[in-house]
């Protein structure tokens, strides 16, 4: 046995490199949270608390409250990115003029700096000042203030984001669609099927792995990312717009190192419970289809 | 795909244009109108022509500012990319050709370890401890460890669904004709693996550069700036001079552009590498 691995072509060490930084930076904090959440802690000497930060957690109303705007977030970006990257998709394989030039006007808020958005957006969006509210003044609309009022901030905040993350779901959505083979539309058009059947029977069946992706990516993208609204609200109007991972970092820096790392145990109960029944649901559909 | 000759296409393609003109395209428009104008005119933050051009003012004002900050964050985000760049190719793409590769027990726990990377939010209170621990934390190569353990994942997976492609022979002539395992890699595997590298190059550098949230956990500290946390610190300082702070993004969004512009496909590759393998 020993000797047969020496010989192995396909060595285990090879793993050693990626397991040394990936144990030590991801795996042992990780695990490490685990016990931290349940201390007082300033980094250097942890006193064992049992649950109070989650108790303490879950008794702040803003803290509790940002576990709701973390799933509200996370939900409309990611089924907005969802239909309308589809949406986006079916118009971008077609053949249109300026496909190329529109696939690419599309994907390219992808790659832009997320904090750069933010602070362009929170411009647009000024109240008084912002080009869109003076835009819909034109029109007869006095504009809502976007970012604030408490109501409205966190769905600004996640347009936003669809705004930049839309193209990512269009790309996928892409390639699932021209993976399809083109018979399938022929022989149901052979058949007598209209365009909305065909979209309904054939274009959403076999888009379903690209489905999968879409949602996948986006609801954990949604869950744990608060770059955005850190540069468009910090949280505000007051905790209004506040997401678990925006409170963790507010916690952290007002020195409440047990606290904060509770809320990041908190995160991912939370991502864990959502992503991984969707996940094995997504699963066994495609099994069947 | 649907081949139907009809009108339809030359007007759908001209509204989609319009839509994604007015959606898209305007707020770059609006970065790049508010970089060239002078500061009562960004003042104004409206779409009005420049009264007079300052594009090189704005320029100079940026880079000089606090001491020339910008040029000190430019190096920084870009030794941090590469650093961390060249690292994930070489350790993501052993463990992929060995995980594509081998059927063992073992496999099967690095594969749930590689997707609970994508899926586990990093634990930052801790990940601080640890860093403080090994003396990495505040440190350009902490944060280079930190980009690569969190991007490892990603990259795997890519690697490893590359390699399950290429046939299984090549590795067995090789070791028939005496080749070491680390030989059968470097020789034999590694140069078929050059459209994924460039993939998850291009992919994994724009990730980095534009990362945020982890430099402002792990690397505060004037020294360690990178260019998204200055774009943070001017926020302050520029907000009655939204010239500058445009400037700042639009200098900031070059980089990404030019790789954008090269390697247009091999990002979309990238990216959509999971969605055809269902």
């Amino acid at each position: 046995m020993a000797q047969r691995q020496r010989h192995s072509p396909y060595p285990t060490w090879f793993f050693l490199p990626a397991a040394m930084v990936y144990g030590t930076l991801f795996l042992l904090p990780t695990v490490a949270s685990l016990w931290f959440s349940l201390t007082r802690w300033d980094l250097y000497t942890a006193h064992f608390i049992g649950l109070d930060n989650f108790r303490q957690f879950f008794s702040e109303p803003f803290l509790v409250a940002s576990v709701g705007n973390t799933l509200i977030y996370a939900v409309l970006t990611s089924g907005l990115k969802t239909v309308l990257g589809l949406l986006l998709a079916v118009l971008l394989v077609s053949p249109i003029i300026w496909r190329g030039t529109l696939r690419t006007i599309v994907f390219f808020p992808v790659l832009v700096s997320t904090i750069g958005i933010g602070i362009t957006f929170t411009t647009l969006m000024h109240p008084t000042r912002g080009a869109i509210n003076l835009g819909l003044e034109v029109i007869g609309i006095d504009g809502p203030g976007w970012l604030t009022d408490p109501g409205l901030a966190l769905i600004s905040v996640a347009l936003v984001d669809v705004w930049k993350g839309v193209g990512l779901a269009t790309v996928i959505y892409m390639a699932g669609l021209v993976s399809i083979p083109t018979d399938y539309y022929e022989a149901s058009r052979i058949d007598g099927a209209t365009r909305s059947q065909q979209f309904w029977r054939i274009t959403l069946p076999l888009v379903w792995p690209a489905t999968i992706t879409v949602v996948t990516l986006s609801l954990i993208g949604g869950l744990r990312y608060f770059e955005l609204i850190w540069a468009m609200t910090r949280g505000g109007p007051g905790f209004a717009s506040d997401v678990v991972a925006s409170t963790i970092y507010k916690q952290y820096q007002a020195g409440f190192y047990g606290l904060a790392t509770a809320g990041n145990v908190v995160l991912f109960v939370l991502i864990a419970v959502i992503v991984l029944p969707l996940s094995l649901w997504f699963n066994r559909r495609e099994v069947q289809a | 795909m649907r081949q139907r000759r009809s009108r339809r296409p030359v007007w759908v393609g001209l509204a989609a244009m319009a839509a994604f003109l007015a959606v898209f395209v305007i707020p770059f428009w609006f970065i790049f109108l508010q970089a060239m104008k002078d500061r009562r005119g960004a003042g104004r933050l409206n779409f009005a022509w420049p009264e007079s051009w300052h594009f090189w003012g704005n320029l100079v004002e940026v880079v000089q500012t606090r001491d020339y900050l910008l040029l000190l964050a430019f190096f920084n985000s870009i030794l941090i990319t590469l650093g961390a760049v060249t690292l994930l190719v070489i350790f993501a793409s052993m463990v992929g050709f060995v995980l594509s590769r081998r059927r063992t027990r073992l496999n099967g726990v690095v594969m749930a370890l590689v997707l609970a990377g994508l899926m586990i939010p990093p634990a930052v209170v801790p990940t601080i401890w640890v860093l403080q621990g090994l003396n990495l934390f505040k440190t350009l190569h902490g944060m280079i460890l930190i980009q690569v353990a969190y991007g490892l994942s990603f990259s795997i997976l890519l690697y490893r669904a590359f390699i399950a492609g290429i046939p299984r022979e090549l590795d067995e002539a090789a070791i028939i004709d005496g080749a070491r395992p680390w030989q059968v890699f470097l020789r034999v595997i590694l140069p078929l693996l050059k459209p994924v590298t460039v993939t998850n190059i291009v992919v994994q550098s724009i990730g980095i550069f534009n990362d945020f949230t982890n430099p402002l956990y792990y690397l505060p500290g004037r020294e360690n700036v990178t260019v998204q946390l200055t774009l943070f610190n001017f926020q302050s300082q520029f907000s009655s001079q939204y010239n500058l702070l445009f400037m700042n993004i639009l200098l900031i969004t070059i980089p990404p552009l030019i790789v954008f512009i090269f390697f247009n496909r091999q990002i979309v590759a990238g990216m959509t590498a999971g969605a055809i393998k269902g």
